[in-house]
């Protein structure tokens, strides 16, 4: 696998997003941008906004003000299903699969549906996107599970199988909510490392919230930190980590998870 | 239209908002702490009422009624209590699905329960004493008691207002509305507390019950209509308020007022009786509602979806045991006529259990793969046998054309309501599905000139080579034989599969690409047709319909199939349908307590096997 270098071209560029509920400001003019083959940490202590900040990008919820583009688009407002067309993938923090299906049908309802096929009607969908099926499996170290049914399994191939299925869209975004929230410290390195790799082979852009700080600062291409709403710092792994700013506002509040 | 008969209207109107207030008031209070949907509740109304009947005439005096009505209610608060303790601590835990159903049978056995002791006629009770008079309004006539009552609805507002605010009980129901786990681990007795919410919200339904002594005769048709009319008004007013439900109450008497005071109009030319809408109105109201604003009026937005039946196996595609299963149902399905000869009623059971099989694959496909639990799905079934009839009486078409334009009757009827309720999830998406099935009901009841009102239709006999009781019965058994084949396909198509996808995680689904809510109308769309077919061949084989061809009770039957055979398997609702059709045909045609006896067949496929038939041993 080679490195695809960081292209100048932002896949997602969110330009001074807004959104109050009541009158509580979750996000006060948030914008930062996600180029190809970069691994971006959005962090931020509880509140901070990262969640509002991540479901407005996906179209979860419409922001009072501001821009979301993909590779230029506006897809501000649009709803996930019409993003996800546009090549924006996404995880979620509990991760969600279709339970009753087996791994393998999983991966293959997410191709078809990619091709907008999911409206076939005759032909069985077994056998259309089989090849591509457990080839999205095998990258993601979970070829072996096929033909199991995705209920019964442990929960870190339920995130291996998500992210597979994330991967169905050929993404050009990838959109991770706490990729890596419940699970152990072993199985967290090697998933954010599945991801970073996946990332530079096809040259996706991942936007991902953590709470893991090993996570964070060892896999982050580059990290922006949220507080009240608003970026309090955007840059390098080493720059946010020295910036006063974070010590004192982010890691004053959760300085043991930073600490780890 | 007048002023003054619009005002008589609506004094009348808020006379019967108040009782229904009351149910709708209980029905909400018990969903919001217990989350369980008590199907129940019309049934507490109707015992309600005929406990007061009998009392008011046996107790003396004017204590007798007043006293009488008190004690209605309080003894169908008693008979809640004992409901909870007995029956809903076994089913908190079940998918809610089976709390819907387990509370259907309740009513069932209740409703027989009231045939066993009233018996069958109407009751009427005496007159209230003192409030026998009337009062004159605007020239009109007004009585006592209507005016007793619409006061009484916002006294019993009040009352549940500062029980809510004021009390400890109150405020721990309200707690507990809010966020049930917190309630549990502040250490607040939950088993106590659900059981007193469930008398309550019975004792309510029965007070509600009772007030009605002096205004209308108590019968046994009673717990339905009230229960659709409760559904209407908690919908409206959203779930688990209060409030709500007095405003939606009220809302729903008034548009019915306005329609009676409005009697005939004529649009554009067209003499048309708005007297008739009453029935339609407020489901009409309640669909309106639920496209603007589907949490109610008055209501909080809903929380996560409810899942579909987390143990379901994946699909496999059919074994050799399988297909020889199914080869040799088809081999003896094409026996039963040669056996016509030795017992002629062979045919007439095959051809109802046939019936029984497309309608119960129509209703498994769209709560099964489709997740969408219909409590409704006799409208289709029905549009279906009346597109077929008024195709075959009134145009005079062909059988085959005519049972064409059945499907494609009930097809339309599925595109239409199927396009509000797949916007919905769980309990809201089950009641709307039952209050489409009552307008199509009430269409049918009452467009007399073109339905035949409740006489229906007769004379529907299909033309050769259907019109011998074989030629029929192989023609049912190739439509079957061809549903069961297309429903297979679909569901083994990308089609089926993210139909099953948007039910098992619908936001991963989206997130997919899935258009799930479209997915899921062509889900709706597929079963209405499927089910129609089934009406069109239950018209041709009855010779007659009736609005009794799409009450509840027909719903109900198709859910009562479908769980029998199991939700989880493909091969379900063939043995469920077979199952019940013959239990049906048999043992309950024996008995006049036959609801009890299906009542208490559900409670028993709820409590011990909930996989059904296909599904095999309990598994929890």
């Amino acid at each position: 696998m080679s490195e695809v270098p960081v292209s100048g071209v932002p896949v997602l560029s969110v330009d001074n997003i807004a959104k109050a509920y009541g009158g509580v400001q979750a996000l006060g003019g948030v914008s930062f941008e996600v180029r190809a083959g970069e691994l971006l940490a959005l962090i931020g202590p509880n509140g901070a906004g990262k969640s509002t900040c991540f479901n407005v990008v996906n179209g979860q919820i419409r922001p009072d003000a501001g821009t979301v583009r993909l590779a230029g688009r506006d897809i501000t407002g649009m709803p996930p299903r019409a993003i996800a067309r546009l090549g924006v993938g996404r995880t979620f923090q509990i991760a969600a699969v279709f339970g009753s299906l087996t791994v393998l049908a999983n991966v293959e309802t997410a191709l078809a549906a990619a091709r907008g096929k999911s409206f076939g009607l005759w032909r069985p969908q077994a056998g259309m996107a089989r090849a591509q099926a457990l080839d999205l499996l095998d990258q993601t170290g979970i070829a072996a599970l096929a033909g199991r049914p995705a209920a019964g399994l442990a929960y870190g191939d339920v995130k291996r199988l998500e992210l597979a299925i994330a991967l169905a869209g050929s993404p050009r975004l990838l959109l991770m909510d706490e990729p890596t929230a419940g699970m152990g410290a072993h199985e967290r390195l090697a998933l954010i490392g599945l991801v970073r790799r996946l990332a530079a082979a096809h040259g996706l852009a991942v936007l991902f919230t953590e709470h893991s700080m090993d996570v964070v600062f060892g896999h982050a291409s580059r990290v922006v930190v949220l507080a009240r709403g608003r970026v309090i710092a955007d840059g390098s792994v080493e720059a946010v980590r020295a910036d006063p700013r974070v010590r004192a506002i982010y890691l004053g509040h959760a300085g043991t998870e930073a600490g780890a | 239209m007048t002023l003054d008969s619009l005002a008589f209207q609506m004094i009348n109107g808020l006379a019967s908002a108040s009782g229904l207030f009351f149910v709708a008031a209980g029905l909400s209070i018990i969903f919001g702490v217990t989350r369980i949907v008590n199907m129940a509740h019309g049934a507490f109304y109707m015992l309600g009422l005929y406990l007061a009947v009998t009392l008011a005439d046996r107790l003396p005096g004017p204590f007798g009624y007043w006293g009488g009505l008190l004690l209605a209610a309080l003894a169908v608060g008693l008979l809640g209590a004992a409901v909870e303790v007995l029956l809903l601590r076994r089913i908190y835990h079940v998918p809610e699905l089976y709390q819907l159903v387990a509370t259907f049978a309740l009513a069932l056995i209740l409703n027989d329960a009231a045939l066993w002791i009233w018996g069958p006629e109407d009751l009427l009770g005496p007159r209230a004493p003192g409030l026998k008079g009337s009062i004159e309004l605007l020239g009109r006539r007004l009585p006592d008691y209507d005016v007793f009552l619409a006061l009484a609805g916002p006294a019993v507002l009040l009352a549940l207002h500062l029980l809510m605010k004021r009390t400890r009980f109150g405020r721990t129901v309200r707690a507990a509305t809010q966020d049930r786990e917190m309630v549990a681990a502040l250490g607040i007795n939950q088993a106590l507390l659900f059981t007193a919410v469930f008398a309550l919200g019975a004792f309510l339904a029965g007070l509600g019950g009772a007030l009605q002594t002096a205004r209308e005769p108590a019968n046994l048709n009673l717990d339905l209509a009230v229960l659709g009319d409760a559904f209407v008004v908690v919908v409206i007013g959203g779930m688990g308020s209060i409030p709500g439900a007095y405003v939606a109450a009220v809302l729903v008497a008034l548009v019915k007022a306005l329609c009676i005071a409005l009697g005939t109009v004529e649009i554009a030319g067209w003499a048309f009786n708005m007297t008739k809408l009453t029935l339609v109105a407020e489901f009409l109201v309640m669909a309106l509602v639920l496209v603007l604003r589907p949490q109610g009026l008055f209501g909080r937005p809903h929380g996560a979806p409810a899942r579909g039946l987390a143990s379901e196996a994946p699909l496999r595609p059919m074994g050799g045991t399988g297909l020889a299963l199914a080869g040799a149902a088809l081999v003896a399905a094409l026996a039963v006529p040669l056996v016509a000869t030795a017992w002629a009623y062979a045919p007439v059971l095959a051809l109802d259990m046939l019936i029984a099989v497309i309608f119960a694959a129509s209703l498994h496909l769209l709560m099964g793969p489709g997740g969408m639990a219909s409590f409704g799905h006799a409208a289709y079934f029905g549009l279906g046998a009346y597109g077929t009839a008024l195709a075959a009486t009134g145009l005079g078409l062909p059988t085959l054309p005519a049972f064409g334009i059945g499907i494609l009757a009930a097809g339309a009827g599925a595109l239409v309501f199927g396009w509000f309720c797949v916007r919905l999830e769980g309990v809201y998406l089950a009641m709307l599905t039952l209050a489409f099935a009552q307008i199509v009901w009430s269409v049918a009841f009452q467009w007399e000139e073109v339905t035949g009102g409740s006489n229906g239709l007769i004379g529907i006999w299909p033309d050769w080579p259907f019109d011998s009781r074989t030629g029929l019965y192989l023609a049912a058994l190739a439509v079957a034989v061809v549903v069961l084949c297309l429903i297979r396909r679909l569901i083994f198509a990308p089609f089926g599969h993210a139909l099953r996808a948007g039910r098992d995680a619908r936001l991963r689904a989206e997130a997919s690409g899935i258009d799930v809510a479209r997915i899921r109308w062509l889900g709706f769309l597929v079963s209405g047709l499927v089910a129609g077919a089934a009406g069109g061949l239950y018209a041709f084989a009855k010779g007659s319909i009736s609005p009794e061809t799409l009450t509840v009770g027909r719903s109900i039957d198709a859910l009562v199939m479908v769980l029998l055979g199991g939700l989880g398997s493909p091969a379900g609702p063939v043995l469920g349908a077979g199952a019940f059709t013959l239990l049906q045909d048999t043992v309950m045609r024996e008995t006049d307590y036959w609801r009890a006896l299906l009542g208490v067949l559900i409670l028993a496929l709820v409590l011990l096997f909930p996989g059904g038939i296909a599904g095999g041993r309990l598994r929890r």
